[in-house]
């Protein structure tokens, strides 16, 4: 890695995955999630639903809405491997509803732990971008509903954690290095300290899979929207200089250079792969990418991947249920072909090929 | 090996929470799992929040579990118990109550950032005397006089519209 891409904090790229907004919004005159009966949790997601799609606005034209109970336990799943609803979304799936943007990068949960949940994920480091289109969405659907909001506390929700600004960022960050010298630890309590928090893939509770992470702000009232952010992303650009700091005291380390190749060797040759094997891999590739050891691959196919390889979101794509053994085959296929780079689409691809499932 | 919650059934489900950097182990039996909501594929993972929330809210006492919520029914101790506040009135009913904790959470009592419609115009001035001093502070660094002379002006508008209008509540 040379001197100068050690220290460019414009493009960060090579750590951070993607970028996520998140506004906790109740309304006033209807009790929290917690205490509402399905039935007029189904009211409280009308309403919300209306406000949105028949609001003067050109991006309500862009949502369509989903009624979570009408679907099947695969297409549910899959919305939270594409990090569209936490995992707590799908567990209960009465009375919510969901409005998705068409191109997936703002999602509406209705009634999850609190009425609306106003989401915008993008791709890399853009905090300000998401934070300006979740704001503009919740200025419009606050010129339409009332807002459950004191003038002390802020916006008011169903868990204390999260009055005030409603607000959560956080940025997906792939740190391999950071976690092979140990450090993870004793960043997460120094974190902490500072009103941040780091977890795992999906959220509060989960293991981190591949190395990737969750970094957000914790504190979120007494503090802006904008202070918030800013302090989020100092912290971030600092892991970004510490795990390059690692990468590069480890780039000459034949133990982790052999596991980087060994793991490339088997996405391009292996014919099964589980879930948990294909995220070890593609975090190591991913790492090999990062200190420039591979050319032919990029990110944008990596984190593709990522989702892709996701058991419930790999049947939708297929479009029918399969036994792990046959996911394990067709993850091994869909890794191997990502890698090749052939770039035709997944239906296609996993028809035409000789093994497919029938 | 036998569950760590009941200590008496055979633990079957195991559980590895990651906070922090902080790696939790738990052995649990199917029941005890299910009651830490742990039962389904994803579950309800929050339970170690929670509990600690739900333990903060203990320390202070059951000397006022009496008072409801008129609005949906909660009490102090429901709200204790789960970690989840019954509604926006909820915040009102049991602000006293509620206040330490908040404070624990968030180490600060009150919001600064974006307001609703619905917010009073008493804090809508409030926070843009704010927001125009936070610019004021930078105009002056960056030795940008002329934009810190229209931001003082500004604030002392906004200023004298505060003290009128307090004013004219204390007469009314």
């Amino acid at each position: 890695m040379s001197e100068k891409k050690y220290t460019d904090l414009k493009n960060v790229s090579d750590v951070v995955i993607s970028t996520r907004i998140r506004f906790a919004r109740n309304l006033r005159e209807f009790p929290f999630p917690c205490r509402l009966s399905d039935e007029k949790k189904r009211k409280v997601a009308n309403i919300i639903k209306e406000s949105v799609l028949d609001g003067h606005s050109a991006i309500s034209e862009r949502f369509r809405y989903i009624q979570m109970s009408e679907l099947t336990q695969e297409e549910a799943v899959s919305l939270v491997e594409r990090h569209l609803v936490s995992p707590e979304f799908i567990s209960d799936r009465q009375g919510r509803g969901l409005l998705l943007l068409d191109d997936e990068s703002v999602s509406i949960m209705i009634n999850e732990e609190d009425h609306v949940r106003i989401q915008v994920i993008n791709s890399g480091m853009k905090l300000e971008e998401a934070f300006d289109l979740a704001d503009k969405i919740d200025t419009l659907l606050d010129e339409q509903l009332d807002f459950a909001f004191n003038d002390k506390l802020g916006y008011l929700t169903q868990c204390p954690t999260n009055i005030g600004t409603g607000m959560r960022a956080s940025l997906m960050l792939h740190l391999p290095a950071l976690q092979e010298s140990g450090a993870m630890g004793k960043i997460g309590a120094s974190l902490s300290k500072l009103g941040l928090v780091i977890r795992g893939l999906y959220g509060e509770g989960t293991e981190p899979s591949g190395a990737i992470y969750q970094l957000s702000n914790q504190v979120t009232l007494g503090i802006s929207e904008r202070e918030a952010i800013n302090n989020l992303r100092d912290i971030a650009f600092q892991l970004v200089v510490q795990e390059r700091n690692s990468r590069e005291a480890l780039s000459r380390n034949i133990n982790v250079l052999d596991a980087i190749y060994r793991s490339y060797g088997i996405m391009l040759y292996a014919k099964l792969m589980s879930n948990d094997e294909c995220m070890k891999l593609i975090s190591n590739v991913r790492f090999g990418v990062e200190m420039g050891l591979f050319d032919n691959i990029d990110f944008d196919t990596l984190n593709r991947l990522i989702i892709e390889i996701q058991p419930a979101t790999l049947m939708k794509n297929i479009g029918k249920k399969l036994t792990p053994a046959e996911r394990d085959r067709i993850r091994a296929e869909l890794v191997r072909t990502a890698i090749t780079q052939q770039k035709i689409p997944v239906s296609h691809r996993l028809e035409n090929s000789e093994n497919s499932v029938k | 090996m036998l569950c760590q919650a009941c200590e008496k059934r055979q633990a079957t489900t195991h559980i590895k929470t990651i906070l922090n950097g902080e790696l939790k182990e738990y052995n649990l039996c199917s029941e005890c799992a299910h009651k830490n909501g742990y039962s389904s594929f994803f579950g309800d993972l929050n339970f170690d929040l929670d509990k600690l929330f739900g333990s903060f809210m203990d320390s202070i006492g059951p000397s006022k579990i009496r008072k409801r919520c008129q609005c949906c029914g909660s009490s102090f101790e429901d709200i204790a118990k789960s970690g989840k506040v019954g509604c926006a009135e909820c915040y009102d009913v049991f602000y006293d109550e509620l206040l330490p904790s908040v404070q624990r959470i968030h180490g600060r009592t009150s919001h600064t950032g974006k307001l609703a419609h619905s917010a009073g115009t008493e804090v809508k001035v409030r926070n843009e005397i704010a927001r125009y001093r936070a610019e004021l502070e930078k105009a002056i660094k960056s030795q940008e006089f002329e934009k810190a002379a229209e931001l003082r002006d500004k604030i002392k508008e906004l200023e004298k519209y505060e003290s009128d209008n307090s004013a004219a509540q204390g007469k009314e």
